[in-house]
């Protein structure tokens, strides 16, 4: 009954069930994230996409349905290595500096130490290599989260919101990093409910109450719904629209 | 299993705990001050403090590692970095392991600490030996560890974890014969305090202390970590790669 899966197809979901206190979060959804692109998972929050998030990086309980992640089913020991997911709340130790905290993970992960200064640096956060993660402002701390992410070398990243509370400039940036991460080969997950980030994404995931409204480019969603935004895509096909 | 991960996670522990600098000198000044007081609240019944006093050095150590150990898990199951190592490819004894390793470290030092004041400065006696003493207290404090590491799965704030003290520990201190020796105590309670580790614990250091060793010293160590792998165990059942 299992299909072999596409080698094009970084995560596979198929009828995926999630329940919380006999609500469905996820009323058996099928999503597809293809390879090497960076794809925007888009909806209010409470829609459920941090829910599908933990699906697919398998720390979240199931009530049915499959998810294969990178060939695996999400959630198996071969994947710790090669998935990274980065929760909305920065996960990082805040009474250790951003350097102890990149130490710690980097032998947790098993990762070269050569790496924990060039991924410093290329999140921005040389200048406060030093200093105890608690002082830092929120968006510094979420690029420490993030830097964790990146220690491991994983081949698909989870990022739930992580350009939140970002000045226009880092999160320029930060795009800039996660298409050069596509770029490197990997598949990048983002998930936002700002409708300006949808425009820089290879691909998106409508979703709302917990329901998968509409995939593709989003230039794809623009003409199937015959509008100039993003914004007027989304409440076109929320409400059922072309 | 790895030894890097186990090992690079106590130093993390030990990192975040040199950090925190109050809490350091909390950790190696309360005890030999309490020991102090204890000593002059029973200035009029020396017979008593002489019956707790060596004791009281190994029985600290349990008190605070619980303490210290319940707070640092609920941490890393609030903040998240539990969820994320759970996501790593970290088995979960590395985890149980490195806080071991860490806090068994701290434990010897404040045993030593206290144990050079006590009797030193204080000049409360112990008949047996000093290490041996000192070797139960890093027992104990690993026994705090594992039921501190086991509870805190069942607090969901830090105002629930600080109560789990006065509700598990001061019961179990209560009854291990400690203030009351327990064959005074009601038989109803005697029975309990046979299924408690703190009875165990409790009564290893009393022989030590009184160079009572025979071979029920060794039932009492066997008890109390037989206790400390059944928490562990416990406790890591607690640790969920998968969460609702």
């Amino acid at each position: 009954m299992h299909t072999p899966s596409d080698p094009e197809l970084a995560v596979a979901v198929h009828g995926l069930d999630v329940r919380r206190g006999g609500r469905r979060v996820l009323p058996a959804i099928d999503v597809v994230i293809r390879r090497g692109l960076v794809t925007g998972l888009l909806g209010p929050s409470g829609s459920g996409k941090t829910t599908l998030m933990r699906a697919i990086v398998g720390v979240q309980l199931i009530a049915g349905g499959e998810v294969e992640v990178l060939g695996h089913a999400a959630g198996t020991p071969a994947l710790r290595r090669r998935v990274a997911y980065v929760t909305q709340a920065p996960s990082v130790y805040g009474d250790l500096t951003v350097r102890e905290n990149l130490h710690y993970f980097a032998r947790v992960l098993d990762a070269p130490l050569e790496r924990i200064e060039a991924t410093i640096a290329r999140i921005g956060l040389a200048a406060h290599a030093k200093q105890v993660v608690r002082t830092l402002s929120g968006g510094e701390r979420s690029r420490a989260s993030l830097a964790v992410a990146l220690l491991g070398g994983p081949e698909l990243l989870v990022l739930d919101e992580p350009t939140v509370g970002l000045d226009p400039v880092l999160r320029t940036e930060l795009w800039r990093q996660f298409h050069a991460l596509a770029g490197e080969g990997k598949t990048v997950l983002v998930s936002t409910h700002v409708m300006d980030e949808a425009e820089r994404c290879d691909e998106l995931i409508l979703i709302r109450e917990g329901r998968i409204v509409a995939s593709g480019a989003p230039r794809t969603l623009l003409e199937q719904t015959q509008t100039d935004t993003l914004e007027a895509a989304f409440l076109a096909l929320a409400d059922g629209g072309p | 299993m790895s030894a890097r991960a186990t090992l690079a996670t106590a130093g993390r522990v030990a990192a975040q705990l040199r950090r925190d600098r109050r809490t350091l000198a909390l950790v190696f000044v309360v005890p030999p001050a309490l020991l102090a007081l204890f000593k002059y609240v029973f200035d009029n019944q020396p017979e008593t403090f002489t019956r707790i006093g060596a004791p009281l050095v190994g029985i600290f150590p349990l008190i605070l590692m619980f303490l210290i150990t319940s707070i640092a898990m609920l941490r890393e199951r609030t903040t998240g970095t539990l969820e994320r190592l759970m996501s790593m490819p970290v088995a979960k004894v590395d985890l149980l392991f490195g806080y071991g390793l860490a806090f068994a470290f701290v434990a010897a030092v404040q045993a030593t600490v206290t144990a050079a004041v006590a009797f030193g400065l204080l000049g409360i006696e112990t008949t047996g030996p000093v290490w041996a003493v000192v070797a139960l207290a890093v027992g104990n404090a690993l026994l705090g560890m594992a039921l501190g590491l086991f509870l805190s799965a069942f607090a969901t704030s830090e105002f629930q974890a600080v109560q789990f003290m006065p509700a598990f520990i001061i019961p179990q201190l209560l009854l291990a014969g400690l203030f009351v020796p327990r064959a005074r105590m009601p038989d109803i309670l005697e029975r309990v305090s046979d299924f408690l580790p703190f009875t165990y614990a409790f009564e290893a250091l009393a022989k030590v202390a009184a160079d009572d060793i025979d071979s029920r010293l060794w039932l009492d160590v066997g008890v109390v970590a037989g206790c400390v792998v059944l928490a562990l165990v416990l406790g890591a059942l607690t640790l969920r790669r998968r969460t609702a």
